[in-house]
């Protein structure tokens, strides 16, 4: 098995550049909606789901299992 | 739809890059000296890669409809040595004879160092000298900011025109400074470690398209020259017209390398042909 080290190097770049793809899409949201014309909030749950993922990852950084738990916020469990 | 690689290292491709690149509408690329991934010890080895590159890459682009022209410089890594850099400065003037050399490119910061510096000073003193287009490449990743900064100070200090200067790797972080300083800005598409396709479009749509370069830079280390044909595709998807694109991947190259007149492709307008309709007895 690779030490932490190892796999930090391997993913690193790999990492940074999802983050920045993720802040591109949604600054590409963001400008698109303020172009449209009657403004204000935009309502969408995906949107919701979405910030409640970026949530998952920063303040709860310190738990395991996070892809596991992003992909059940995305699932429909009823 | 009819393209221009700006920014493309043939050497280290294959010709089937070549091949499909010609099948995809690109029509010329430009090849400006790289690094080659080791640090290189005598200055004639630099002085062969520029025969490589001004003399054998046109023959064998030319064998897929592809026009290939290059630039000469010594790079940012290697201009690390001095001694090194300044023997081969000597030798440059002698490629700008070159039917396909365009200019002195790339050179700038790699680490953002005094030795950099003075090897960057010297290639853009030469390059006004004689008249050449200059290509400026900005550090990878976290350096970015620092040498693109140090980089328009340097220039700011010297008798430059700024549209015959390239600023290229530009992010969102570094594109509006050399923009609003009226040089030519570039972004270099990569799959991971530089701006991606779609930032790029994103960027286009901040920016508009005036002075905005876009390349794949595709070289030996991980890289795809397709990801500026993913470019054309992603902003042909958010409506913009063939026009549009052709504008950006293939007429801003063009009036980019046109303002050294060996590079003779010049911006292209889609018509639309009125044709005659004949009776077919
Ligand atoms: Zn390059």
């Amino acid at each position: 098995m690779q030490t932490a080290l190892q796999v930090l190097d391997r993913e690193y770049l790999e990492a940074r550049c999802s983050l920045l793809e993720l802040a591109a899409a949604l600054d590409r949201i963001d400008r698109a909606h303020d172009h449209e014309e009657a403004s204000g909030d935009l309502q969408d749950s995906r949107l919701d789901l979405l910030n409640q993922a970026i949530k998952i990852l920063s303040e709860e950084s310190h738990l395991p299992n996070r892809s596991e738990r992003l992909l059940l916020l995305f699932s429909d469990l009823d | 739809m009819q393209i221009i690689q700006p920014h493309y290292h043939a050497i280290a491709r294959t010709a089937q890059d070549y091949e499909k690149m010609a099948m995809s509408g690109v029509v010329a690329v430009a090849e400006p000296a790289f690094w080659a991934g080791f640090d290189r010890l005598y200055p004639e080895t630099f002085l062969d890669y520029f025969r490589q590159i001004s003399e054998f890459e046109p023959t064998r682009a030319a064998e897929y409809g592809i026009k290939h022209y290059c630039w000469v410089a010594v790079n940012p890594k290697e201009a690390e040595n001095p001694t090194l850099s300044h023997e081969v400065l000597k030798h440059m003037p002698e490629f700008y004879e070159k039917p396909n050399v365009l200019g002195v490119g790339e050179i700038g910061f790699h680490k953002t160092t005094k030795n950099e510096e003075e090897i960057f000073e010297a290639q853009v003193e030469q390059a006004i000298k004689y008249d050449q287009l200059i290509l400026i490449h900005t550090p990878h990743l976290q350096d970015k900011v620092r040498g693109t900064k140090r980089t328009l100070e340097v220039l700011s200090h010297m008798n430059v025109n700024p549209e015959r200067v390239w600023i290229d790797h530009v992010e969102e972080h570094t594109i509006r400074e050399p923009l609003e300083a009226g040089y030519w800005v570039g972004f270099t598409l990569y799959p991971v470690t530089k701006c991606s396709p779609k930032r790029a479009c994103d960027m286009l749509e901040m920016y508009g398209h005036e002075r905005i370069l876009v390349n794949s830079s595709a070289d030996w280390g991980p890289s795809d020259p397709f990801t500026l044909q993913m470019c054309v595709m992603q902003y042909r998807a958010r409506g913009y017209s063939v026009q549009d694109a052709i504008e950006i991947f293939h007429n801003n190259p063009a009036r980019f390398l046109g303002q050294n007149p060996k590079f003779d492709i010049k911006p292209i307008q889609l018509e639309t042909i009125e044709e005659e309709i004949t009776d077919m007895v």
